[in-house]
């Protein structure tokens, strides 16, 4: 679904990413972890054909700038880490923008869209707010309504970039409970941005550690969360900690 | 939430206030007496400034809208980006130079040439400093602007009383000048202009997310922006063609309405196309009655009024629900 092939990307002269190479086959979830200015959401900024890149980065074959925007947006949604909090959108208007690339220019939406919207609602638990206005709502609400509004075009991959970072732990067990459904019932293509590395240890099969805009390790995660790669990639101490009974490491950095 | 019962309720009372604002002149309230010359030109008068007027407010208010909306700035107005300046040299050349007696469209034309010759200039400097990211663009517009009223103001201190004060009252803003072939040249303008901004509504209501998350929902960012602010300066420009300028019907209108209807632009730019041309009517109508048989212009009328409604809007902080798309069909 996802191929990057050495990729190497700018802003200016400053390297954001260098030399990146992976791939992520149909229906795979996994994270991006690795230390503020890494480059986890320029590679997202290169999926989306937003941040031009030498080398190859293809989305279902098609070269990410070279790709349609409706068709990209029907393909790949992306839930961002923030959204506005001051646009008096109701929540149902706000969700029904994932539907842009399949609204006609002139007409309003049909059935299909309206049970589309209503669907990514019931499935992040939002559909209560739906009359809400978005500067009424806590960071939480707004954040499972971006999840709603990237459900709600029904993509192939779904590309989020620290989705649960303002979600309370029940909100955040079941943004992961529903990826993981997603992920396993609709074969949903997931990439996500992962500050949390117990978070991603417990929930992805697959973590990709980058530092230094490179990709420094790419594997399950006993095989990323090692001492010395933590350390190299973060320069800090770390005590990493299986967690018995639970297929999760806890990371704590050293004091 | 607002029904389709009660948007109904709110333009019924349009229809009347326009009517209202036909038969209220400095010369009395009622319909001129057809059957003399002096009432016929009388009620032409009236009909060609309200028909100005409605034009004009609902450019400006679309106008104001949009570039609030791609701007992603609440202070936002159509005339942010150096419109206004352009226009009023433009304009102003045209006086200078007499060129206004050669033909009564000589001078929208020179202001429209000088508003949309702004924001080319606008936009060519922000590409050059490297983006058209709103905060480049707001800053370019600002500079470029004083960069225009400096080159005006160089040109009223050598041009002749006359043409000063001629040049002044027009940027104070009036709707006195239209003639029927020019109003429906400006109508056609606008209503194309208003046109374009419909058709991207949908780009428009991404947009307030950001360029990035617009992108991301499938918009064609780097045509769907150039395209709309083009087309609410080809607003504007046409509006202040016609009229010189008239400040605060951008800013207050969008703002008032977003409390009724939302951030969806689907309702907005329709809805700021009917109550701005009509806010602006009746501004005008004050205008030319408040203190007649003596005329203020339009402009002072709607900075007075909108200036206290704006800080009134600021201090309500709390939006209404607004109108939903379903709602309204």
């Amino acid at each position: 679904m996802i191929t990057l092939e050495h990729v190497t990307a700018r802003y200016g002269e400053n390297i954001v990413l260098n030399d990146v190479s992976f791939t992520v086959g149909r229906g795979e979830m996994l994270a991006l972890v690795g230390p503020n200015g890494a480059g986890k959401s320029s590679l997202l900024r290169v999926i989306t054909g937003q941040l031009p890149a030498q080398g190859t980065a293809r989305v279902c074959g098609t070269d990410t700038v070279r790709l349609c925007p409706r068709t990209r947006a029907k393909t790949l949604a992306v839930v961002p880490q923030e959204i506005a909090r001051d646009i008096p959108f109701a929540a149902r208007d706000f969700v029904l923008l994932g539907r842009t690339a399949s609204l006609p220019r002139f007409g309003g939406p049909s059935d299909a869209d309206d049970d589309a919207v209503r669907d990514a609602m019931l499935l992040t638990e939002t559909w209560n707010l739906r009359d809400r206005l978005l500067p009424e709502m806590s960071g939480g609400e707004r954040q499972r309504l971006a999840l709603a509004m990237a459900l709600a075009g029904k993509p192939e991959i779904l590309l989020l970039d620290e989705p649960t970072s303002h979600l309370d732990l029940r909100h955040r067990a079941e943004i992961m409970r529903l990826l993981t459904r997603l992920n396993r019932e609709q074969r949903t293509t997931i990439l996500m941005v992962v500050h949390d590395l117990t978070l991603a240890s417990q929930f992805f099969s697959r973590l990709i550690l980058l530092s230094a805009s490179r990709v420094l390790a790419d594997g399950a995660p006993a095989d990323v969360l090692r001492p010395d790669l933590l350390e190299t990639a973060y320069a800090c101490p770390v005590r990493v900690i299986p967690l018995p009974g639970v297929s999760a490491t806890c990371v704590l950095p050293k004091l | 939430m607002l029904t389709t019962r009660q948007l109904i309720f709110w333009l019924l009372p349009i229809p009347f206030l326009l009517a209202f604002c036909l038969l209220e002149g400095s010369s009395g309230f009622g319909w001129p007496d057809t059957a003399t010359p002096t009432g016929r030109a009388l009620l032409e008068l009236r009909l060609s400034r309200v028909a100005t007027g409605w034009v004009v407010g609902a450019a400006l208010s679309c106008a104001g809208c949009a570039m609030q909306a791609v701007l992603r700035n609440p202070l936002a107005e159509p005339y942010v980006l150096g419109v206004s300046s352009g226009g009023c040299l433009g304009a102003a050349l045209v006086i200078a130079f007499g060129l206004s007696v050669i033909s009564p469209l000589a001078l929208p034309f020179g202001a429209f040439v000088g508003a949309a010759a702004a924001l080319l200039l606008v936009c060519t400097l922000a590409g050059r400093v490297g983006s058209y990211t709103p905060n480049t663009l707001i800053l370019t517009g600002v500079v470029v602007g004083s960069i225009l009223s400096s080159l005006l103001m160089l040109l009223l201190s050598f041009a002749q009383s006359r043409a000063v004060h001629s040049i002044t009252w027009w940027m104070l803003g009036n709707l006195q000048s239209a003639s029927w072939p020019l109003l429906a040249m400006i109508a056609g303008l606008v209503a194309l202009a208003i046109g374009a901004l419909f058709a991207e509504a949908r780009s428009l209501n991404a947009l307030l997310l950001g360029a990035e998350a617009a992108h991301n929902l499938g918009v064609r960012t780097r045509i769907a922006v150039p395209l709309i602010l083009g087309a609410a300066t080809l607003a504007a420009a046409a509006a202040v063609s016609v009229s010189g300028i008239i400040g605060f019907v951008g800013l207050i209108v969008p703002h008032a309405l977003r409390r009724f209807t939302g951030a969806n632009h689907r309702m907005l730019l329709p809805c700021a196309a009917v109550f701005g041309g009509t806010f602006l009517v009746l501004c005008d109508t004050l205008a030319r009655t408040l203190f007649a048989p003596h005329e203020i212009p339009v402009g002072v009328v709607t900075s007075l009024i909108g200036g206290p409604f704006f800080l009134f809007l600021l201090t309500q902080t709390r939006p209404a629900a607004p109108l939903r798309e379903k709602a309204a069909q």
